[in-house]
């Protein structure tokens, strides 16, 4: 509600002209909802807002960014990917074990992987099939690969890796870091590069950009490609930071993804995404999901319950936002 | 051979069934025909949780593209959860029950489609919202309930008539009619015409509010009438009761031959699909496959079921 009440208030004092403010709003939302979870942090918790304190409650936001730029690149193309999840379960196991014990084995299957995920767009592509179904297939297949590697939940992550996810830069804390390096690499790939264009453009018009003499098969498997790679980046970080593998671990990352795509201003059709909104909607998910709640003593029962009513406020704020953008 | 070639493109819901038969051929093959009519008749009766749903998904789904019901499963679970209570192992509450759980279903499709006009949040988001609140009111309702459905209504989901499981017929029956209503009655066809083109079912007078209204509280009531008969079957609420039907509504929509972009919807596949989705774990049940390959088989059997279907045709 709050939020609802802030973004409807603010255009009075922006300094900026009637028509650029609601759609500048928009694009602010998914930073507003942020700034707004830090402040409800600060406000029940003044010692969460430190540099112990901010690497501490962002530690696992880093998988859940990674993976929801790699549901990103997915909806770009106008799908859905069902099987992220299981699928930084997946790569998680092999982390854990195969990368662990032959690195040589372990880096092959993951680059393997990325691999599976451009044959799965190059499929989709060619026989014409609904992504849903395709990834809800093989949602089931990393499960089961999953299962199979590491039928309990054990082995240990790479010393390497552990080094890495447990650095201490000075002045910024690390996840703040990481996050700012992912949003900044996917939106100057995306955004700002004249493929990028072609890739958001093979969904917003596909037709358009095939007459236009681009290869919207290849488009379709550099989508795919680039979210196995942020998949498989994803699956990394997080055994990076748990030191162990599960089969299970990832079950979560499949609607949290979706979830922060929309947080973060993308859309389901018509390739109209952003990277560094995604990566701020991961945040906030992140944040909102434990440490905002846990601070507010809420039961663990009901934290599932506040994750589904922060997207529904955002997205109600954004609607309203919306609303004015056509009226104008 | 290319006129079968031809029927089977035109009529793609075929595959699951020839998919159903594969599999069923396989496992007793396996068994050497032992258990070939109990295989058939057990996997009616599960067919039958699936298919209840799918219809549900399917009138959602066909009212076009971004329309699905992901809080089908905590749908599922906290009706369950309801329908044993209000029931409470009595066999004269059974008709109160139900109906608590089919309202609760009614209740959570409306919330859903409330969120999804007046906020105007994309269905999948508000769905998957509304899944959140739900399980989270399940889990702090729900936990630790151990209430024993009432044994007549146990009996019932498990009653065979002639061999053939009760349920299983009814559920036939409501197929049916569900197929009329999609094909033959002013509502079915008005679901069609939003997925085909909204802008031009709107137009063309369409109540198009009252038509996706309708199909989500049908959906959320199937949902309730779905987790009602699990707890009956399974003997008992469970909050995880439900979580195999999200993935399994939407396959068994899709696997039966109704188009993800909408305004196309299949029936008949409804049951192919799920008999198909349920033979195949029989099947590797019999195998005596670990948990692992079969996991992995389901999901490459689904890949391969569906690129052999192939997708629709590109519209130039």
């Amino acid at each position: 509600m709050t939020a609802k009440s802030t973004v409807a208030a603010r255009p009075a004092f922006l300094p900026f002209g009637k028509t650029d403010s609601p759609r500048l709003l928009r694009a602010l939302l998914p930073a507003l909802s942020l700034v707004l979870v830090l402040l409800a942090i600060a406000w029940l918790n003044q010692r969460a807002i430190s540099y112990f304190g901010f690497t501490l409650m962002l530690n696992l936001a880093i998988p859940i960014a990674l993976a929801t730029v790699a549901q990103m690149f997915i909806i770009t193309g106008n799908d859905l990917d069902l099987s992220i999840g299981a699928f930084v379960g997946f790569v998680g196991c092999v982390t854990a074990t195969w990368l662990r014990d032959t690195p040589i084995l372990g880096t092959l299957t993951l680059l393997g992987c990325v691999g599976v995920y451009a044959a799965l767009g190059a499929l989709i592509y060619w026989r014409n099939l609904p992504s849903i179904v395709v990834t809800l297939g093989m949602n089931f297949v990393w499960q089961g690969l999953a299962v199979l590697l590491l039928p309990k939940p054990g082995g240990r992550a790479p010393d390497w890796l552990l080094a890495s996810m447990s650095a201490k830069p000075p002045l910024v804390p690390f996840p703040v870091l990481a996050a700012l390096i992912i949003a900044a690499v996917t939106y100057f790939g995306l955004m700002r590069t004249s493929y990028g264009a072609i890739l958001r453009g093979s969904g917003g018009n596909a037709a358009a950009i095939g007459r236009a003499g681009w290869s919207l098969l290849k488009a379709k498997i550099v989508l795919y490609a680039c979210a196995g790679l942020f998949g498989v980046l994803s699956g990394l970080s997080l055994i990076g930071i748990t030191t162990s593998g599960d089969a299970n671990i990832g079950n979560g990352y499949t609607l949290l993804s979706i979830a922060g795509v929309i947080l973060g201003g993308g859309e389901f059709v018509g390739g109209r995404v952003s990277p560094i909104g995604a990566v701020i909607g991961a945040l906030t998910l992140a944040l909102a999901a434990s440490p905002l709640l846990t601070f507010m003593h809420l039961p663990p029962d009901w934290q599932v319950a506040a994750n589904g009513a922060i997207l529904i406020v955002v997205l109600a704020a954004r609607a309203l936002i919306s609303r004015r953008e056509v009226e104008q | 051979m290319m006129a079968v070639r031809r029927w089977l493109s035109t009529n793609p819901w075929m595959w699951s069934y020839l998919g159903a038969a594969v599999v069923w051929i396989a496992a007793i093959t396996f068994t050497r025909g032992y258990g070939a009519g109990g295989m058939l008749i057990a996997a009616l009766s599960l067919a039958v949780f699936t298919v209840v749903v799918g219809i549900g998904q399917m009138f959602v789904i066909t009212l076009g593209p971004g329309n699905v019901d992901l809080s089908l499963p905590a749908n599922i679970g906290l009706s369950s959860a309801v329908a044993m209570t209000v029931m409470a192992g009595d066999d004269r509450l059974v008709a109160l029950g139900l109906a608590a759980a089919l309202g609760c279903g009614l209740a959570i499709g409306v919330v859903n489609y409330l969120l999804i006009r007046a906020l105007s949040i994309p269905p999948i988001i508000a769905t998957l919202s509304a899944s959140f609140i739900i399980q989270s009111i399940d889990i702090s309702y729900g936990r630790g309930l151990q209430i024993k459905p009432p044994p007549g209504f146990a009996d019932f989901t498990n009653i065979q008539i002639l061999g053939i499981p009760l349920l299983a017929i009814l559920t036939v029956m409501f197929t049916v009619a569900a197929g009329i209503a999609l094909q033959r009655t002013v509502y079915g066809r008005s679901v069609l015409a939003i997925g085909q083109n909204i802008r031009a079912a709107r137009l063309a007078g369409i109540q198009v509010g009252w038509v996706r209204f309708a199909a989500y509280a049908l959906s959320g009531t199937l949902g309730g009438l779905d987790g009602a008969l699990l707890a009956g079957y399974f003997r008992g609420a469970n909050v995880d009761i439900g979580n195999e039907y999200l993935l399994a509504s939407v396959a068994v929509v899709v696997i039966g031959g109704t188009s993800v972009a909408g305004g196309k919807a299949n029936v008949t596949g409804l049951w192919g699909a799920a008999l198909f989705l349920v033979l195949l774990l029989t099947m590797l049940n019999t195998f005596g496959v670990s948990a692992g390959i079969r996991l992995l088989l389901t999901g490459l059997v689904i890949v391969a079921v569906i690129s052999a279907a192939g997708g629709e045709k590109k519209r130039a």
